[in-house]
């Protein structure tokens, strides 16, 4: 008998892909992928429905290794594709996985709009604190004081807080995990794909490569204890002083809300257009016979 | 192939940036988006009212890079998909133009031009973004880029631009301008002459067989929409005819090769050229967009004097039709080439036939080239 997570990667991963793949060994980036395959795959939703777009940097290869259907976008778009396949196949179940750099720098408009748009998609932020791809220069997400191959006398920049970010801009489901709390990132990510709306999970990761060796955390084992030391659930978070909190951050599910979504309201405009038009007695333009319906 | 006529032929008052709504929809474009600039705005507009009575969508973005990303995933999703904008809006586009290049991604992006660089000319016409439609995005790449001169033009290319996007699964620019785009005219909708309406083709293997980049002859590989069983990797780098990516440079040399082919075997159909007076001509102008109409007012005024003057309409500029200017440029003693720029199509004429006798004419004020402006110019050749 095929052992389940043998089953999970037989099926959820492509074999006509080249394994190993291309991030560095001991990378977070490889957890968070068997993360995502384990939450998608105890969904019980068919791989033709699933999407997964991915922007530009190592986190942005994620999306080739899933047998899934896949886009590799350009840096920081991967949410204006997703946004274009949503809506023109709202029954699809439409991910994104992308860098910080890649989702709050250069994509950092595109951002905060899908959250406020709050279309069904669910966003994957895997936020390792430098540019990874290019070689360690530094992110909105690199701390004030840190290293980078940018900022050889130190970051002088405060970083942006993803997950605070994304409840600001009216995001349904926002979460944070991280690569050492695995079973949690499992049940957020899944968390986020059920979720009605516009979710966000943001991952801290390892980039032990190039944030790591310029600041003190080379080795990957370090790095797991680094945030297995720094990481404080919501709730507790929530009773600690901004002082306590200092260089910490909170993991769980920062947001959880229930309000009206993209594609529902979207279908609302087609109805009173059509309705409108009725009225009017208006005919060019098309016979309004519900020539579609998006129920989501 | 369906036909796009429906009902009874009606008159209709129409804007050029209104008849290319209508020309869209007919083509069976059911997705928009879309970030406001004049003199485009009124498409995104329209398409706001209309779409959603069509059961399609529209979407206002949030920029021009998301705009040209999502008809892109639209598109990928099997929506017959548009965007619309001018100047400073297309080369915000130009980034997800290259991917949908790179990706061969049928879908059509209006560029009602307006005087550049920069914000520079909201409101005043231009023909200066002609290079930038070929050359606007980095990267050898091909591309169909079509201009119309009037309002039944932007009915009626408007649907050959879907129609080329499809059949060779590539982008399409629609290039109009500010006169053609805010100039009201009479017309016929449907028109008497329907234009054939075609659609993308599907896979006709089963998935596990298909190959969305594979070479055949025409070099235009089926597409497969996301979701519709044909599980398939879509990338911007250099990939291989499984769609991962691939820096070989077999590979690499293979792709590019195919894309400018696939183009040169459609070139009869998609270099498309108009022609007024031209088979006794002895004098000919050469241009496009909305300065097309002066020239056959000024063909006529010269006829009138008795000088034979002719007239050929470039409506594709890219893949320039070469063959039909060549043609115009043996026959004629000397060919004007009037342009609402400092140059910019003249480069390509004077490339095609070294030994023409050229003049260009070459307004760029924000002004229109008049057609008593072409007459002089005519009478002077
Ligand atoms: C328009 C554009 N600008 C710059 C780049 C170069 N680039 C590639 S990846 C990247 C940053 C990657 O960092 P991040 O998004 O944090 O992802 P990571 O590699 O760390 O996973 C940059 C700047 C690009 N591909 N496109
Ligand atoms: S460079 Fe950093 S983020 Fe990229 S694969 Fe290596 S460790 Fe991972």
């Amino acid at each position: 008998m095929v052992e389940h997570a043998a089953k999970v990667r037989h099926d959820f991963l492509r074999h006509d892909m080249n394994f190993p793949h291309v991030w560095c060994p001991g990378c977070g980036l490889g957890i968070v992928l068997g993360s995502l395959i384990r939450a998608t795959s105890s969904l019980n939703i068919p791989q033709d429905d699933l999407v997964l777009a991915s922007g530009i940097g190592c986190t942005g290869r994620m999306s080739a290794y899933v047998d899934f259907n896949t886009l590799h976008t350009t840096h920081g778009r991967a949410l204006t594709f997703a946004t274009g396949i949503k809506l023109a196949k709202p029954n699809l179940t439409v991910m994104t996985v992308m860098g910080d750099g890649d989702a709050t720098a250069i994509g950092g408009n595109h951002f905060i709009h899908a959250a406020r748009r709050n279309l069904n998609i669910t966003a994957i932020i895997v936020n390792n604190m430098i540019y990874g791809m290019t070689g360690g220069q530094y992110s909105p997400t690199t701390p004030y004081g840190s290293k980078a191959t940018t900022a050889p006398y130190g970051h002088v920049e405060q970083a942006f807080s993803i997950a605070e970010l994304a409840v600001a801009a009216g995001a349904s489901y926002v979460a944070r995990g991280t690569v050492h709390h695995v079973p949690q990132l499992d049940g957020l990510i899944k968390g986020g794909i059920q979720k009605k709306g516009f979710s966000v999970i943001e991952i801290m990761s390892n980039c032990h490569t190039y944030y790591g060796r310029q600041n003190g955390l080379s080795d990957p084992v370090e790095y797991q204890k680094y945030f297995k030391k720094n990481a404080v659930s919501v709730k507790k978070a929530a009773e600690m002083s901004a002082a306590e909190m200092e260089g910490k951050f909170s993991i769980g599910v920062l947001a959880d809300i229930e309000q009206p979504a993209y594609v529902e309201e979207y279908q609302h405009i087609r109805d009173n257009a059509c309705k409108e038009m009725a009225e009017k007695g208006e005919k060019k333009g098309g016979d309004c016979a519900q020539e579609r319906r998006d129920e989501m | 192939m369906q036909s796009s006529s429906e009902d009874q032929s009606q008159k209709y008052l129409l804007q050029g940036n209104e008849a290319i709504v209508e020309g869209a929809l007919a083509a069976g474009c059911r997705f928009f988006a879309g970030y406001p600039i004049t003199p485009s705005s009124e498409i995104a507009e329209i398409m706001s009212r209309k779409l959603p009575t069509l059961g399609g969508t529209f979407i206002q973005m949030e920029d021009e890079i998301a705009s040209m990303g999502a008809i892109v995933g639209a598109s990928l999703a099997g929506a017959k998909s548009l965007t619309a904008t001018s100047g400073p809006g297309f080369s915000l586009m130009q980034e997800n133009l290259g991917y949908a290049s790179m990706t061969e991604v049928p879908l059509v992006v209006v560029n009602v031009m307006r005087g550049g660089p920069s914000t520079g000319l909201p409101t005043s016409p231009s023909q200066a973004d002609v290079m930038q439609a070929r050359w606007g995005t980095h990267g050898d790449h091909a591309i169909i880029v079509l201009a119309v001169s009037s309002v039944a033009d932007s009915y009626e290319i408007t649907i050959q631009a879907f129609n080329l996007a499809e059949k060779y699964r590539t982008p399409v620019i629609l290039l109009s301008d500010e006169i053609v785009g805010h100039t009201r005219e009479v017309i016929s909708l449907p028109p008497d002459q329907p234009v054939p309406i075609f659609n993308r083709i599907k896979p006709s293997v089963p998935p596990e067989w298909y190959l969305p980049y594979e070479d055949n002859s025409r070099g235009v590989p089926p597409m497969a929409d996301i979701g519709s069983g044909y599980r398939h990797h879509v990338t911007g780098l250099m990939h291989d005819a499984k769609g991962f990516p691939n820096f070989s440079p077999g590979v690499t040399g293979g792709f590019l090769k195919r894309q400018y082919r696939k183009l040169a075997n459609g070139a009869d159909e998609i270099q498309m050229t108009k022609q007024f007076m031209l088979d006794d001509a002895e004098v000919a102008i050469i241009t496009y967009g909305c300065v097309s109409r002066s020239a056959i007012r000024a063909v006529r005024m010269a006829r009138e004097q008795g000088i034979k003057a002719g007239f050929l309409q470039l409506v594709t500029l890219w893949p320039f039709p070469k063959k039909a200017v060549d043609a115009v440029c043996r026959r004629c003693r000397a060919v004007l080439v009037p342009e609402m720029n400092m140059g910019q199509m003249v480069r390509e004429v004077r490339a095609v036939n070294q030994n023409a006798t050229l003049e260009q004419l070459n307004r760029f004020d924000g002004g229109f080239i008049t057609p008593a402006i072409l007459f002089r110019k005519l009478m002077s050749l």
